[in-house]
């Protein structure tokens, strides 16, 4: 089961690889065995993870990493004999600060962005911050790309239920910096009118009846201290959009072979489709496979197996191996699901591996899948 | 079990990828089995509990019945935003003005943290005895497939965040009543899934902890799912070693020492949780919710 294609060439020409797919499948070790990958063939990478294992940020010598990249030590690698040519550089997004300094970058003045950044709403919602974490992961990505002088970022995505949230969170930030929400809560009378056309008012007085007045007068201000910032946050989208659809990035599909991690992927394939986005390739993580003498069935299995085990434990053997089939043949299918709703008719398929990934020697192992070196 | 059952609301959560839908799904089928009239609410899913029973994702927002005393319901927040509307306003003209307008929803949509207020207002109103659902009939419990980890305890925390940057006003009356539910261990538990596997047991204790932080609540019950068979004894695994030429019984000792790590992280999760947790099997075929509801009922 040797990938044809590693994805050392599937990446050719890429600077930005987005690693998406459902929760607990194996994104982050995936990113940072590409990224590591990369690194020792001789590029200057960086690999944005956003809540890595502790013992994985551990192995890479990153564990008190803050909101920027740092270079992982070649010492830390070479013990496990990696010839680092390149560079590989780590970081653990924290989306709060990532929001915070976009906020600080954008602000026209020192006072607004005060206003912002003490608003009693902003500080209460910003640290509340589920729905944001995936805007801040994509404006991390394009200050890195801009200003990092990277060959490639890898960047691993939010542990998000919904691939949408990643993919629209540009558009969503800008909906609501330019949108009318904003406008009415600028101007609430006479001119929102005018913009919103007739029922306006109505809308209007139903908001405050409905949000109570402490909450209206604190967005207010908040959206009124934010309004020196639209135009900004409006360029920013826009170039983050442009980015995420520029030939040179690419998404990978990572899955596990169970059913929503599937069903996870072959939706978010569609919303790529549908966006126009570029799809790399499918990675399919830590898969049962049956060795060589697939066909030997339990009963054969148990035969061959009493004189040597006895008889009981022969037959739990068996057992073990019946179990094996029918979990490699779910997960064939669920391969053969994946291949046909992707149109992807070579996927990376990596094993079932002898304990976590969590170090650098996994790393090293999962890397050789991922590059079709192992098989 | 039974103590779970008098619960208005059951929220299970944990990792991703650790199987949370299909222990909500076998939850749902211990409590109509039980006679209760169940709901099993999935959060910003698509059809998952459904497809877990083998069934066609129903429209969003619709509560279905998927077996005697068994509904399901997949909230969306559109959705529920547009139902808490109707139901705040004087007017179903007037809610309609607003909800074309699309300026609340613009706002709902962007907001941090408005999504996970709007979803949590619904299951709110599922678990109400006296359903504000016209023509609704009342549950005797809710489980809810919660988000993963993180994220499921910021749900749960939406109505006291709300209500505290609102400060007054029916936003914020609301989200402490919702919060008075939430936080009363007497009618909500708390149940998480892991894996035997380090990362899933680590972020099971983290849940542990920021859910007694933020929220004042438990863990009720810990569930280890998907769990490898445990078939060998020693005596025998030494006797295996020496038969390892077999492909078969090379395999074998692979699963006996994916078997061992687990039994060890079975024993950090007990030492980290303070708690014995439920144990279900993985089945190689694909779950078998008629046989990890039997499981539960058993251990819980």
């Amino acid at each position: 089961m040797t990938a044809a294609r590693g994805l050392a060439a599937r990446l050719e020409g890429k600077r930005i690889c987005i690693v998406a797919g459902s929760g607990g499948v194996g994104k982050t070790t995936a990113s940072a065995a590409l990224a590591l990958g990369l690194a020792a063939a001789g590029q200057r990478v960086a690999v944005v993870t956003i809540d890595p294992a502790r013992r994985l940020a551990d192995a890479l010598g990153t564990g008190e990493l803050g909101n920027e990249p740092r270079m992982v030590d070649p010492a830390v690698l070479e013990p496990h004999g990696i010839e680092m040519r390149g560079e590989l550089w780590a970081m653990m997004l924290d989306p709060k600060a990532t929001f915070d300094g976009l906020i600080d970058k954008l602000a026209p003045d020192a006072r607004t962005r005060d206003d912002v950044l003490g608003n009693r709403i902003y500080a209460q919602l910003s640290s509340a911050i589920a729905g944001s974490q995936e805007f801040s992961a994509v404006a991390k990505l394009y200050e890195l790309h801009r200003d990092g002088g990277y060959d490639a970022i890898v960047l691993d995505t939010p542990p998000s239920r919904n691939a949408l949230d990643f993919l629209d969170a540009p558009d969503r930030l800008t909906d609501f910096f330019e949108g009318r929400a904003l406008k009415l809560f600028l101007v609430p009378t006479g001119i929102a009118g005018r913009l919103l056309g007739a029922g306006s008012g109505v809308v209007f007085g139903i908001l405050k009846k409905l949000t109570g007045v402490n909450l209206l007068d604190d967005a207010s201000v908040l959206f009124r201290a934010m309004g020196g910032l639209i135009e900004g946050f409006r360029e920013r989208a826009a170039a983050v959009k442009a980015l995420l659809a520029d030939p040179a990035t690419t998404f990978l599909v990572v899955a596990s072979p169970e059913r929503e991690p599937v069903a996870e992927a072959i939706f978010f394939r569609q919303k790529l489709r549908e966006a126009q986005m570029a799809f790399g390739g499918l990675i399919v993580n830590r898969v049962a496979l049956l060795g060589a003498d697939e066909h030997a069935d339990p009963v054969a299995i148990r035969a061959a197996l009493r004189d040597g085990l006895g008889d009981a434990l022969a037959a739990k053997v068996a057992a073990d191996a019946e179990d094996l089939r029918l979990l490699a043949a779910r997960n064939a299918a669920s391969i053969e699901r994946l291949k046909a709703a992707l149109d992807e008719p070579d996927p990376i398929v990596v094993p079932r591996l002898d304990g976590e990934v969590q170090d650098v020697d996994g790393l090293l192992v999962l890397y050789r899948y991922l590059s079709g070196a192992a098989g | 079990m039974s103590a779970l059952l008098e619960r208005r609301l059951l929220v299970v959560t944990g990792k991703g990828g650790v199987g949370k839908t299909t222990v909500a799904a076998a939850l749902g089928l211990v409590a109509a089995r039980a006679g209760k009239r169940t709901i099993v609410a999935e959060v910003a899913q698509r059809g998952d509990v459904a497809s877990v029973f083998d069934r066609e994702g129903s429209q969003p927002f619709e509560e279905v019945q998927l077996a005697p005393s068994l509904f399901h319901i997949s909230i969306d927040p559109q959705d529920a935003l547009e139902e808490y509307l109707r139901d705040q306003l004087p007017s179903g003209a007037v809610a309609q003005v607003l909800i074309r307008s699309r300026i609340f929803s613009m706002v709902a949509a962007a907001t941090p943290g408005m999504r996970e207020l709007l979803t949590v207002g619904k299951l709110w109103e599922l678990a109400q005895l006296d359903r504000r659902t016209p023509g609704a009939d009342a549950y005797d419990l809710v489980v809810v497939d919660a988000p993963a980890t993180g994220h499921g305890v910021a749900v749960l925390t939406a109505p006291r965040t709300f209500a505290a940057a609102a400060g007054g006003g029916p936003v914020a009356r609301q989200g402490r009543i919702i919060d008075a539910m939430l936080s009363d261990p007497e009618q909500i538990a708390v149940i998480a899934v892991a894996k035997a596997e380090e990362l899933a047991v680590t972020e099971t204790a983290a849940l542990q902890r920021s859910l007694k932080e933020r929220m004042g609540l438990p863990v009720e019950r810990v569930v280890a799912n998907m769990l490898d068979p445990d078939r060998f004894s020693p005596r025998e695994a030494t006797l295996l070693q020496r038969h390892s030429v077999h492909p078969a019984v090379a395999r074998a000792l692979r699963g006996h020492g994916r078997a061992l790590r687990q039994r060890a992280q079975l024993a950090r999760l007990r030492k980290l949780t303070g708690q014995a947790p439920a144990h279900l099997p993985l089945h190689p075929g694909g779950p078998d919710l008629d046989l990890l509801a039997d499981e539960l009922e058993d251990q819980l």
